[in-house]
């Protein structure tokens, strides 16, 4: 029956090919761990994705309980903790994944370079690696601040001032991010709360697209 | 034509005219054995995944993710710190060379050096060796930022006492206080000692909030005559029933704020 619905689609879409590409491809022995353990330094991009994949599911379970406004955003979040079942769970998935993802993220950046596989024809996906650094780095700081706690308020009031003191550019950017030039309330939060739930992920799911795309056109880098 | 313009297609369609099933890659340039990724790989891999996911959970469990009081922009006395992986970036701006009237050096042009440079590396190393030894000054320059940084992390984190800031700043819900008995005769001793820092109804002003504190009878009666963190001592000054008063209505008020 499957069989039957699956080449009645196929006959029509051509979808083997999408799939194909992904499972036939043989991995080398030298990216392998059951060969060679030391070869768990190729193991951390994919970890970085899987952490990736465990803040996008518990994200999206958080998003049921938080409101982003100021009255209730610490209330929602209190009350997750402490009311919701294995509400604590999900949010420390979130929490401490969001701290898990960047040492991933270092390490796997950190094999890269000292294997120098980011060289000729790999420049372009070191570069998107790198974007994708930065997107990260900027979900974590837009994200700390959505609990509306202390240490979330103080520390977005310390970055808005850093970012203030840029020549130039740095009021506007500062308006951009808080909604108003002075305060630090209820536009920064929905702003930061639209940033980290909407835009960031939007591009960071389309550099991983390109990473992943890019890995399987050029294949892993050779041994050393 | 397999690929590139000469592509034919049924119709307007993006299905390829000639049917040409996937050929794997061809990995002869790999010496020793490959394996298929799928399943054999994936198998494996899978294994991976789990074992790392029972000890993320692990550590889940066992640190329930932190969560301060609600933002209060007139706590003027709260050290602000950002997330771990950014205190960095926050230390170097600390340093007179990268402070005041080079601020911008500190916010800018350093880590705009640092950052671009990762970013720009294939171009700045274009040598065809990928051993680190082959690349000695693209590699001393990555072990010195990688030194930089976890030095500079280490400076800011290190003065931080992290459990007195935790313990500060514990979450106590607004709008649950307790119904404070000014009756009591703690209340007055209260009164007379605590409540210009510590609030008429407890709540906390210069001091912490004393609503939401584990301290048994007598530790309160010890933190009143010694002090405790920023608290100086002798706040208290009375006869020792008083003080067993004092302990005893702020235990009884931490009792009944925990019934609610």
């Amino acid at each position: 029956m499957l069989q039957k619905i699956y080449d009645w689609v196929d006959e029509r879409v051509d979808i083997t090919p999408l799939w194909r590409d992904i499972a036939d491809h043989e991995v080398p022995e030298h990216v392998n761990p059951a060969h060679n353990f030391s070869a768990f330094v190729y193991c951390f991009g994919g970890l970085t994705f899987f952490v990736t994949v465990i803040q996008i599911l518990s994200g999206m379970f958080l998003t049921m309980y938080y409101v982003p406004d100021i009255e209730n955003a610490w209330k929602s979040v209190y009350y997750l903790q402490t009311e919701v079942a294995h509400g604590q769970i999900v949010r420390g998935m979130h929490h401490w994944g969001a701290s898990v993802v960047i040492v991933m993220l270092f390490l796997h950046t950190l094999r890269v370079f000292f294997q120098g596989a980011y060289k000729k024809p790999r420049e372009l996906n070191w570069i998107v690696g790198v974007l994708i650094f930065f997107i990260m780095l900027g979900l974590g700081l837009t994200g700390y601040l959505l609990p509306w706690d202390n240490k979330a308020y103080f520390a977005t009031v310390v970055t808005l001032e850093i970012a203030e003191g840029i020549p130039i550019v740095g009021e506007m950017t500062k308006t951009l991010l808080a909604g108003n030039p002075e305060i630090v309330g209820a536009q920064t939060l929905t702003r930061f709360f639209a940033i980290h739930v909407f835009f960031l992920p939007a591009a960071l799911f389309a550099l991983m697209a390109v990473h992943f795309i890019l890995i399987r056109k050029q294949g892993i880098s050779g041994p050393m | 034509m397999k690929k590139g313009k000469g592509m034919k297609f049924v119709g307007d369609s993006r299905i390829t005219a000639e049917k040409v099933r996937f050929i794997p890659k061809d990995y002869s340039e790999y010496p020793g054995k490959t394996e298929a990724f799928w399943p054999n790989f994936l198998l494996k891999e899978w294994l991976a995944g789990s074992v790392f996911l029972v000890g993320f959970l692990c550590l889940v469990l066992a640190h329930p993710a932190p969560l301060e009081g609600p933002a209060d922009p007139t706590d003027a006395a709260y050290l602000p710190l950002p997330d771990w992986y950014f205190l960095f970036l926050y230390q170097l701006l600390k340093y007179e060379f990268a402070s005041g009237t080079f601020f911008i050096v500190g916010a800018l042009v350093m880590p705009g050096l640092a950052f671009g440079g990762l970013m720009l590396a294939p171009f700045l190393d274009k040598g065809k060796g990928r051993r680190p030894t082959k690349r000695p000054i693209t590699v001393s320059l990555m072990l010195l930022g990688i030194a930089s940084v976890f030095w500079l992390t280490w400076q800011a984190a290190d003065h931080v006492d992290w459990d007195a800031k935790a313990e500060q700043n514990k979450p106590v819900p607004p709008g649950s206080t307790v119904e404070i008995d000014t009756e009591d005769p703690g209340y007055a001793v209260y009164e007379q000692s605590c409540l210009s820092c510590h609030g008429g109804e407890l709540e906390g002003v210069a001091g912490p909030s004393l609503v939401g504190i584990e301290y048994s009878a007598d530790e309160i009666k010890e933190i009143a005559v010694e002090g405790i963190g920023d608290m100086p001592p002798g706040q208290f000054d009375g006869t020792e029933e008083e003080l067993q008063q004092l302990a005893d209505f702020i235990v009884s008020t931490n009792e009944q704020a925990k019934e609610e």
